[in-house]
């Protein structure tokens, strides 16, 4: 990589770690970490970021997306289209209360349940009543947004954590409502209980009824283009500043005569009418809603994909949306196995070919892990052949490889929680230690990590991808809060 | 369902009784979020779960011994046993996620803390659930420590203890609510008379002038981590105890009701959480038994708004003072 062969090596700090010193003005102790910033393949998409104007941005992003439905089979465009699109306008909400305002809202995929139970109820035969879209569309919007102003209420008095779980409760509270307080209106169940509410309308333009999925995208792409828009004009005027400012420093945003709390309320409303407008077209395109699909997990799923891409940043949501929903549905139960195993072994490379900087060091690790993988199958099988025997899930072409390369032992019910519990223990290990340590560890770390897939997670795709999950939230925190786009932020004492 | 016509002194005294055992359970949850949020103002969302490893640990600890239907050791001991396992296992955990999730982020914004404990959280749930399954857990109590396992006779855990006026008091509630108090009292002696106790009071005042007083500030957190996730150890062991069951999902709710009980008695605060969970167990129990099983979680949440709209600070908190 040539990228930051200009900046100087900049000397190993004297104090190596994280104990706080003091009396070092933090702005010109970290301006190696600024300048570490600028290198390696995040600093380059973010000076990619700096250079293309956002009009570019924003047409490249449509054309291609556009393209989407000419090569893709309908059951592609419905996983991997049409749910991107709908993960890109939940985290570019989320990131109006997170990104912009600085709001912990926890009970933000309550909304988004609200405003597509909204939309059911007023489009489909629960109650007989189909309103054309162009009626529910603003209808629901509004009062999603107008319950997010209500939940926002509190915010004013409260400190972020607070906010954080009361938001949580509300969150806790409409799934419980939806499932079982269910409250009999007009003869029958006013949310259908576990059951939901199915045969929902499709949404329409004026009369023409959306039913394809190429319809479908196509419309939600349009909406996606507009609400970006939108977005950009909005984080460029004096409320988008003033959300940043609020965002920094509340109490400062304070004394600069800002009105925090209407800014606040503000946020949340934005925030809930866009998670309202996605609720709409989820429940369309899904034509049923239940309770499950707008649980926990779907609330961290959107958090992923607004801190990947970096939060505050519109590019980055959609970048995020895109990675997260890609993985997501690779990870699927009913997915092929292949498909994840590919998917897992590609981006274990990719991570070591992105971390591992002299390209040798990286060479060795590689051959290593291979190796270390054949002499260890080999002595594992000449010492007891049941080590060796265990089923490999079947699927393509890795296959075959992974059982000449892997110890799946038969009949050992304690390796598979041992090799994931050492492989966690090893990973921790390896952010403790520098060097030449480091990359030896690194090689039984990888193979390891091969052991835990084949026997533990491939046989249990939506449990690991919501395992893996938790965890790209740890590391992304730790290691780049700013998310791969967003601006880091510096806290001046 | 509906309020009974008359008011029934043993229904009320029995949910009294359930409640303050449930409540003391809470009260050990809500320490360790208090402790935590004292010293680094973090709200640690990871609390409920390292709870629910407590309670595998202890689960682990009974099949290591033989199981709740064969035990190789005496009851008394055995019980003893399940609990250090799983206060150790689950106050070494708390060190674990506190160096490499919350230390890292000391001086990061507020929100990305909070964001990591949010991915701590839904790690252990997930793992948990690789490493157990999704099929619910049995401690078996209600047979641990019978001399005839095997045709269900009642152990003495479960078997009425005393019975007074069709109130019946068990063996197990005596042990949750003796072992509470104590581990309470252990609690505040440590922070009042210590060294240790000292150096956390003056971390959670200001922990940039303790560290300029020679405080090992680093050290004062990890060790509060590992007493607060030790006390959550205990309480998940003390729910498998009474409830027989645990499962990957429990410390979510547990979580909140722990978090709950803190904000209502003042987070911060030692005997503020002892009072939080008290009252929150006795809401829960008594909304259980007078309105239903399913009022009983909204009720408790309910308590949590309306004590956060109008004391933000909580019973026994002082009110936070903003300094520019």
């Amino acid at each position: 990589m040539a990228t930051g062969g200009d900046i100087p090596e900049v000397p190993a700090r004297p104090d190596e770690g994280d104990r706080p010193r003091v009396g070092v003005d933090e702005w010109v102790a970290s301006v190696e970490d600024r300048r570490e910033e600028r290198a390696g393949i995040a600093g380059l998409a973010r000076r990619v970021d700096d250079v293309v104007p956002s009009w570019a941005r924003l047409a490249a992003f449509g054309a291609v997306a556009a393209s989407l439905p000419l090569w893709m089979d309908r059951g592609d465009l419905f996983a991997y289209g049409i749910f991107t699109l709908i993960y890109v306008l939940l985290g570019l909400g989320l990131n109006v209360v997170v990104g912009y305002a600085g709001l912990l809202d926890l009970g933000y995929v309550a909304l988004f349940g609200f405003g597509a139970y909204f939309y059911a109820l007023l489009s489909s035969e629960h109650y007989g009543i189909h309103w054309p879209s162009w009626v529910t569309f603003p209808v629901v919007v509004l009062s999603t947004a107008l319950l997010g102003l209500v939940l926002g209420v509190p915010s004013r008095r409260l400190l972020g954590d607070y906010l954080a779980i009361v938001t949580l409760f509300f969150g806790q509270a409409f799934v419980v409502f939806v499932n079982a307080a269910n409250p009999t209106v007009r003869g029958q169940g006013l949310t259908g209980g576990p059951n939901g509410i199915a045969d929902i309308d499709a949404n329409d333009l004026f009369g023409y009824e959306l039913t394809t999925r190429r319809q479908q995208y196509w419309f939600i792409l349009g909406v996606v283009l507009l609400v970006l828009t939108g977005l950009h004009f909005l984080s460029e005027s004096r409320t988008g500043r003033a959300w940043r400012a609020l965002r920094e420093d509340p109490l400062a945003a304070e004394a600069m005569s800002i009105p925090v709390n209407r800014l606040k309320l503000m946020a949340f409303a934005f925030g809930a009418g866009i998670a309202g407008l996605t609720g709409c077209m989820f429940a369309a395109v899904l034509t049923a809603v239940t309770s499950g699909n707008f649980a926990l997990p779907i609330l961290i799923t959107i958090y992923a994909v607004v801190i990947l891409g970096g939060i505050g940043s519109l590019t980055g949501v959609v970048i995020g949306a895109i990675v997260i929903n890609v993985s997501f549905q690779f990870l699927a139960p009913e997915n092929p196995q292949d498909n994840a195993r590919i998917l897992f072994y590609a981006v274990v490379v990719l991570l070591l070919v992105i971390g591992i900087r002299p390209w040798w060091r990286l060479g060795a690790v590689l051959a290593g892990v291979l190796a270390l993988g054949v002499v260890a199958h080999t002595v594992a099988e000449a010492v007891s052949p049941s080590w060796t025997a265990g089923a490999v899930v079947e699927g393509g072409r890795l296959s075959g490889v992974v059982s000449d390369w892997v110890i799946i032992p038969a009949g050992h019910d304690r390796f598979a929680p041992a090799a994931y519990i050492g492989l966690i223990v090893a990973i921790l290990a390896l952010t403790r230690i520098r060097g030449w340590w480091r990359t030896g560890l690194l090689i039984p770390t990888v193979y390891l990590s091969a052991i835990v897939w084949e026997t533990s997670f491939v046989e249990q795709p939506a449990v690991a991808r919501w395992i893996l999950f938790g965890a790209l939230l740890v590391f992304l925190m730790t290691v780049r809060p700013q998310g791969l786009l967003g601006t880091p932020r510096v806290e001046i004492v | 369902m509906g309020l009974p016509l008359a008011f029934n002194v043993e229904l009320f005294t029995q949910l009294l009784v359930n409640g303050i055992t449930l409540g003391s359970l809470y009260a050990l949850i809500a320490l360790g979020y208090s402790l935590v949020y004292g010293i680094l103002k973090l709200l640690n969302f990871a609390h409920g779960d390292v709870y629910m490893i407590g309670a595998f640990a202890g689960y682990a600890a009974l099949s290591l011994l033989g199981g709740p239907l064969s035990p190789n050791i005496a009851l008394a001991p055995l019980i003893i046993l399940m609990f250090l396992a799983a206060m150790i296992a689950s106050g070494l955990l708390g060190v674990v996620i506190e160096r490499f999730a919350y230390r890292p982020l000391r001086d990061a914004p507020r929100i990305a803390p909070l964001i990591s404990a949010l991915g701590v959280s839904f790690f252990l749930q997930n793992s948990a659930l690789l490493l157990f399954g999704a099929q619910f857990r049995s401690y078996d109590s209600f047979v641990l420590g019978s001399k005839n396992p095997e045709f269900f006779e009642p152990g003495p855990l479960t078997d009425p203890l005393f019975v007074v006026k069709n109130v019946n008091i068990q063996l197990i509630q005596v042990i949750v609510l003796s072992t509470t108090v104590g581990l309470m009292v252990a609690l505040t002696l440590l922070v009042a008379k210590t060294q240790l106790g000292k150096a956390m009071r003056a971390t959670s005042y200001d922990r940039e002038a303790a560290a300029m007083m020679g405080i090992d500030t680093d050290r004062v957190i990890a060790s509060t981590f590992f007493i607060g996730s030790l006390l959550a150890g205990a309480a998940g062991v003390m729910f498998g105890l009474l409830f027989s069951q645990v499962f990957h999902f429990m410390g979510f709710l547990a979580g909140l009701k722990g978090f709950t009980a803190a904000v209502v008695g003042g987070i911060g605060s030692i005997p503020g959480a002892m009072l939080g969970g008290l009252l929150v167990g006795l809401a829960e129990a008594f909304a259980g038994g007078y309105l239903g099983g399913r009022w009983s979680d909204l009720t408790v949440f309910g308590i949590l708004i309306l004590v956060l709209l109008v004391r933000p600070s909580g019973l026994l908190g002082t009110p936070a003072i903003k300094k520019v």
